[in-house]
């Protein structure tokens, strides 16, 4: 194995020894820091996310959890499951709630919602992503429930992808997932179907202020 | 060594195969709606995209700087991706990698697998190499899945299965999954898809995935899908062994703010794709407790050797040459008899397994040069197709058509010749016209006419033409 390891390098280097005009400097013009007010910027976000079918709800930092009760009333969600490190002020006022610490009462397949924050939103591509740090969970735990409710701060948006890759700077070696959208296919003639294998619906709450 | 991609070597030539899939009907109906859906949302999303030009110089430059010191970025790679827990294996051709799969699946027990879309494997032949160790491979996506349970050959980079339309899903899936009342909704099949899998994505231990882009400073991993099957298949098993052609590293984490802007709007017309995992190593309590990386070559330094093509390894397998190439969008993919089809396959697949096959693919294009106007990292596909048909000529020993190509040259230096040729040519090709075409021609120059009509040469050319209105009028 070593052998053939070394045998890769080699022809790797014997390929390369061969090279046109001296080497240019990468250009990077492409736009790094976006131009919205910080009112557009939330509103481009909300709009991308509901193109790609999520379900958007607005509330203040006071009315976060009735926010979040209210929604799981309204889909008539029975079980959700909360990550560690959530923040306790927001979690809803809701029997069915499983701390991801107790999982193993009822296995992860079977819980038919997940709470989540988030580390940063991206208001150009309409993405959400998770670091799964405190909050966000385990990457299993936002992808086998069929309902995803993330809580996003008005302050964690920004505008272009590479705000979004300067915010998880300090982060390159976690796991990280981008969601913009529910699960989705377009295999069959390029129809857009939601919810294959990962959740079928995305609620994101904004909260602001 | 055994350089091998797909079955594209016993595979008939591209201008052959065509031939017959320009008859299917429905074949044809399907590619046409599926390439212009993806090419009209792809339009929209990168028309709103004002920086898209930027974005292209600077993806471009991240891989032709990458290629250039590319052992280095490997061993970088390498070392962060051991650090972090995982264990790296290095590949010469297909044969060596399916070993080193077949024998981590082996050595972990297992007697099935659940996999992520990865063309690479395809590339390889890895289902027939574990399903002759008696592994099962379980294809998750779900075009590739209808590739699998309907016994067919992907025909699409991206959309493995765009050839078939809904009824035909149907009927595959009613009979693989036992379901005679299944319906032919896109709905109800994917809805068919994802119980079907379900119960495979909890209970299957070893997954085997792709990977879209290897990132050598922080030794991550990073691949992009929409279906969540990914992200079942890379989290949910307890071993995980992942295969990547050697091109596929980038320098830097931030590299990706680049590449994960060019791909889904390239790829699928979207501004982002549902799913982006970016990982790296193993992560305590979060994912596979082991991960393996096959690195490949499979021909790939062979390509990186050739100044003149080497940028074909740019290519991050987006499918938009194919969507916009006019000959794709007639045949669609199978004619290319590899599983890289359109343009990028009929540079890289004979590249990669040497010139003395494929040889018909460089001429599947009329080298209108509409794939590299969508490539979102500047492949200049014409220039290297061009490229490779000199090649292809040079590496041809003498035979009628270079001996007829030098007589051609001699007539045509000089003018004294050129002219007598002409007046030849006139008295020769009278039996041929009919209806003031020539269509049928005799022999070797047969093989024109088969494909196209000519017009017969004129009474009198420009020259003779001017000449004799110099005499009338002097």
């Amino acid at each position: 194995m070593a052998e053939t390891r070394e045998l890769m390098l080699a022809r790797i280097r014997e390929a390369i020894a061969v090279q046109h005009g001296p080497e240019l400097p990468l250009p990077r013009d492409y736009e790094r820091q976006g131009s919205l007010s910080a009112e557009a910027r939330v509103e481009t976000l909300l709009d991308r996310l509901r193109e790609y079918d999520a379900q958007i709800y607005e509330a203040s930092s006071e009315n976060v959890a009735t926010t979040v009760t209210n929604l799981c009333r309204q889909r008539q969600v029975k079980s959700l499951v909360v990550p560690e490190g959530f923040p306790a002020e927001w979690l809803p006022a809701f029997g069915g709630m499983i701390p991801e610490g107790e999982l193993d009462r009822k296995p992860l397949s079977e819980i038919e919602a997940v709470l989540t924050t988030c580390t940063v939103a991206i208001a150009h591509t309409g993405s959400l992503v998770l670091r799964h740090g405190p909050g966000e969970g385990t990457r299993r735990l936002t992808l086998l429930p069929d309902l995803h409710i993330c809580i996003v701060r008005e302050e964690q948006v920004v505008e272009t992808v590479p705000e979004a890759f300067d915010a998880l700077r300090e982060y390159v070696t976690a796991p990280i997932t981008f969601i913009s959208g529910p699960s989705a296919t377009a295999d069959i003639e390029m129809t857009r179907i939601r919810g294959v294998h990962g959740p079928r619906y995305l609620d994101v709450v904004l909260v602001r202020g | 060594m055994s350089i091998r991609v797909g079955e594209s070597a016993s595979a008939p030539s591209f201008q052959q195969a065509a031939l017959a899939l320009l008859d299917d009907t429905q074949l044809r109906r399907n590619v046409r709606h599926a390439t212009d859906v993806i090419t009209r949302k792809r339009g929209l999303v990168v028309g709103e995209q004002a920086d898209w030009q930027a974005l292209r110089d600077a993806g471009s430059a991240i891989k032709r700087h990458t290629l250039r010191h590319l052992d280095e970025y490997l061993l970088q790679f390498e070392q962060a991706f051991t650090a972090a827990g995982g264990h790296v294996h290095w590949a010469t051709d297909a044969d060596e990698a399916n070993r080193i799969i077949v024998g981590l699946v082996k050595q972990h027990g297992g007697k099935e697998v659940i996999k992520i879309k990865t063309m690479t494997s395809d590339e390889i032949g890895l289902n027939p190499a574990l399903e002759a160790a008696g592994i099962h491979p379980h294809e998750t996506d779900l075009a590739d899945m209808i590739v699998q349970l309907g016994a067919d050959k992907p025909s699409h980079i991206v959309v493995p299965a765009l050839h078939k339309n809904r009824q035909q899903v149907r009927e595959i899936f009613a009979r693989a999954m036992n379901l005679p009342d299944l319906g032919d909704r896109p709905e109800d099949l994917t809805a068919a898809a994802r119980r079907y899998l379900r119960e495979k994505f909890l209970k299957v231990k070893i997954g085997v995935s792709g990977a879209n882009f290897l990132i050598a400073e922080t030794g991550g991993v990073c691949i992009v899908e929409s279906e969540g099957n990914g992200r079942m298949c890379l989290t949910l098993p307890e071993v995980l062994v992942a295969v990547a052609g050697i091109e596929k590293v980038i320098p830097r984490f931030a590299d990706l703010e680049v590449m994960l802007q060019l791909l889904p709007r390239s790829a699928t017309g979207e501004r982002m794709n549902p799913y982006n995992s970016i990982w790296t190593g193993v992560h305590e309590g979060d994912g596979p407790r082991e991960f393996h990386l096959v690195l490949l070559d499979n021909g790939r330094t062979k390509v990186l050797a050739n100044p003149e093509a080497r940028e074909t390894l740019h290519c991050i397998r987006c499918g938009a040459c194919l969507n916009t190439c006019p000959v794709y969008r007639q045949t669609g993919g199978h004619a290319y008899g590899s599983i890289y089809a359109g343009p990028i396959g009929a540079i890289l697949t004979p590249q990669l397994h040497g010139m003395q096959h494929s040889q018909s693919l460089p001429y599947a294009s009329s080298l209108c040069g509409a794939c590299y106007e969508v490539c979102p990292v500047k492949i200049n596909i014409p220039e290297v197709l061009v490229h490779l048909r000199g090649k292809i000529v040079e590496e041809q020993s003498a035979n009628v058509e270079s001996v007829a190509m030098k007589a051609m040259a001699m007539v045509f230096r000089s003018p004294r010749r050129f002219e007598a040729a002409q007046r030849l040519g006139r008295i020769g090709q009278w039996p041929f016209i009919s209806g003031g075409w020539i269509r049928n021609l005799p022999g070797m120059l047969g093989n024109w006419t088969a494909v196209r009509d000519l017009k017969p040469m004129p009474q009198q050319s420009f020259r003779e033409w001017w000449k004799q209105r110099e005499k009338s009028n002097g």
